[in-house]
């Protein structure tokens, strides 16, 4: 059964279903770096619970003129415009008064969530039908996704994705360094703003499938997992959207598994795992590759050390440096060199004291060095040339002779 | 001082490349940068000096259009700020970067042609043979594959340069490139400010360190939220002239420091 969803057998709507939430993922995941860069994730949090006073409105409005209230449209439209209200107060009391941003955004998530909680249980007492559906845009349904609901959802997921693609360039360069971007001649009030807008979008549409308490989620984790593999904006631009539609794709399978549980916690979950391996597993910067990296740097300190005090006839007290000395072989129980140790104490010395002889006398003609290195622990042989070597070499030689 | 103003009374017969007319900076009802005019000239390299606070970067951003004028029109070479983008490069202070940013060094080099890229301009061969140069240039091109945040200060100080470079602008302003580098790095950067002077450039430096103004400057721009002197360094770079802008912040010791 779960083959059949995931190879999306499961008849016609639980393709659409699909189809629909994978896309919102992409996008979601897409739209999510740039507002990662620009450090203002929290922003998502801001619409997405913003987007609840709205929602009821238009709904109230639909009902009031003789319609379904129901119709996907009209909920997002009104969802739309009050969350651009709640942008708007933050960035005027950011703006207007002393307001640090995120105490901008804490006030007015939690001012408009409350007023669209009241406004919600409210409604459940009015005689009209159909209010309890509401409830589902707090924590996401995939159940009743209708056709033209998948087609809104497509249409827009497409058109975020557009935008995102062509204004990457502007978005990067605002996020990396607003001034620098002023002084090209590029206006940041407008790439922000168009990040806002693609926000807005994703949150707007993915709060019908994941839900407005758990949509920053898809924006945020794609993110935060596709940074741990990449150094490169444009590739974690990519991965992130690949990581969001996985997790939509997935967790919508997932769904149409077991229909009784909740779609948004699910994918958000999906999304979770996946941001769990890429955490601990990432080539460079995982916990995993760190530790270790740590671990053999600090072998390599330790044998270093160890090997310069036996070349030099100097003790050796820390316990840890004998140890790893004694398992490399380098000495025996009794803390005796054997005669592999005094080779390599030999080499390790005579690489310190080249390495001194150019830093002393060379390193100013190479501009582009690694200045700072402590460059005991890197082979020479690795950085200079042979004739480089045999230079030092009889330099250090005439030095000792005279 | 009437000697060191000369320039602002333009007596330089050339059409200055960079022009600031009546420029005041205001965050709150004290003004930072205080009723500002000065022309800078071709084929000159300028320092701007003055004591912590004076206002020295913020003109600079001011004249960029960074931060919002509140009186003052900025030209660059005879044409309106906002026409001229393409003529004059920037290079920003260190400080406000985050340098975990995912971008290599020749992305952050990259940046500099995205007015001429355009939104959907593919980069070509000819695009990152600009790049490499300019990274060669300022002795980076080994580190072109690294992230930026692995790189000393004074290394992500020549990236910055080489980003204004390869946006082979006529006009140069430099926010304290200076501080804080190693020696190398100050070595490397006046050479190709020099070169960039010698090529009928103009080159305008928030400079700190007195001590340097004499040898590497052939302009002084003293500033203490209003301008002080202006003008050939010989001139203007004179101990009555420095202890107007420091005030008695200036001790008589720091002067023979400055070798005058």
């Amino acid at each position: 059964m779960l083959w059949q969803s995931l190879t999306l057998q499961l008849g016609y709507n639980a393709t659409l279903v699909s189809f629909g939430v994978t896309l919102l993922g992409i996008a979601a995941g897409l739209a999510g770096t740039y507002l990662y860069l620009r450090k203002n994730s929290l922003v998502s949090d801001a619409i997405s619970h913003a987007t609840l006073p709205g929602l009821v409105i238009a709904f109230l409005v639909m009902v009031a003129f003789g319609g379904d209230g129901r119709l996907l449209v009209g909920l997002l439209t009104g969802a739309t415009l009050s969350a651009a209200l709640g942008l708007y107060c933050v960035s005027l009391l950011t703006r207007k008064t002393r307001l640090s941003q995120d105490a901008a955004i804490g006030a007015v998530l939690s001012t408009f969530f409350s007023f669209g909680v009241v406004l919600l249980t409210f409604i459940q007492a009015l005689p009209i039908g159909h209010q309890a559906g509401l409830q589902n845009f707090l924590l996401g349904s995939t159940a009743g996704m209708l056709w033209n609901d998948a087609m809104v959802i497509t249409g827009l997921a497409l058109a975020v994705t557009l935008v995102l693609i062509v204004f990457r360039r502007p978005m990067r360069l605002v996020a990396f360094d607003a001034s620098y971007a002023q002084a090209l001649g590029y206006r940041v009030g407008a790439i922000d703003a168009v990040i806002l807008g693609v926000t807005l979008t994703v949150t707007v549409i993915g709060m019908s499938v994941v839900g407005l308490i758990l949509i920053v989620a898809l924006l945020i984790i794609p993110t935060v997992a596709a940074r741990f593999w990449s150094e490169k904006s444009d590739v974690i631009f990519t991965l992130s959207g690949i990581f969001g539609g996985a997790s939509g794709y997935i967790g919508a399978a997932l769904s149409g598994f077991a229909p009784n549980l909740p779609a948004g916690p699910i994918i958000v979950l999906v999304a979770f795992v996946i941001f769990v391996i890429s955490f601990l597993l990432a080539p460079e910067r995982g916990v995993l590759a760190a530790t270790l990296r740590f671990w053999s740097f600090q072998t390599r300190v330790h044998l270093t050390q160890g090997l310069l005090a036996l070349a030099q006839d100097r003790p050796i007290y820390e316990p840890k440096t004998r140890r790893l000395l004694q398992r490399s072989g380098y000495i025996r129980a009794d803390g005796v060199a054997t005669d592999d140790g005094r080779e390599q104490a030999f080499k390790t010395l005579q690489n310190e004291r080249r390495w001194s002889f150019w830093k002393q006398h060379l390193e100013g003609d190479v501009l582009s060095a690694d200045t700072s290195m402590v460059h005991s622990l890197i082979d020479i042989e690795s950085r200079l040339t042979a004739d480089q070597i045999a230079e030092i070499d009889n330099a250090l030689l005439n030095e000792a002779t005279s | 001082m009437s000697k060191g103003l000369h320039v602002v009374q333009g007596k330089d017969q050339r059409p200055s490349s960079l022009t600031i007319r009546g420029l005041t900076v205001s965050y709150g009802a004290d003004p930072a940068v205080f009723s500002v005019d000065l022309d800078v000239y071709p084929d000159t390299m300028t320092a701007i000096i003055g004591p912590n606070g004076a206002g020295k970067s913020t003109m600079l951003k001011a004249a960029m259009g960074i931060i919002p004028r509140l009186s003052g029109q900025i030209q660059v070479l005879s044409r309106p700020l906002e026409e001229q983008r393409s003529a004059i490069a920037y290079v920003p202070q260190r400080a406000s970067i985050d340098w975990d940013f995912p971008a290599t060094v020749q992305d952050v080099v990259m940046m500099g042609l995205y007015p001429k890229l355009g939104l959907l301009g593919r980069i070509n061969a000819n695009h990152k043979a600009q790049v490499t140069s300019a990274l060669d240039r300022v002795g980076m091109l080994d580190f072109a594959k690294r992230q930026i945040g692995q790189l000393s200060g004074g290394q992500q100080q020549r990236v910055f340069l080489a980003r204004a470079l390869v946006q082979d602008a006529q006009v140069y302003l430099l926010d304290e490139p200076f501080a804080g580098v190693d020696a190398a790095t100050e070595k490397a950067i006046i050479t190709v400010l020099h070169d960039l002077r010698s090529t009928g450039k103009t080159v305008v430096v928030v400079h700190h360190d007195l001590a340097t103004v004499i040898d590497y400057f052939d302009q002084v721009i003293l500033i203490n939220k209003s301008i002080i002197a202006a003008g050939p360094t010989q001139d203007v770079f004179t101990t009555e002239n420095l202890q107007l802008a420091y005030g008695g912040r200036l001790a008589a010791t720091q002067l023979d420091v400055v070798g005058l």
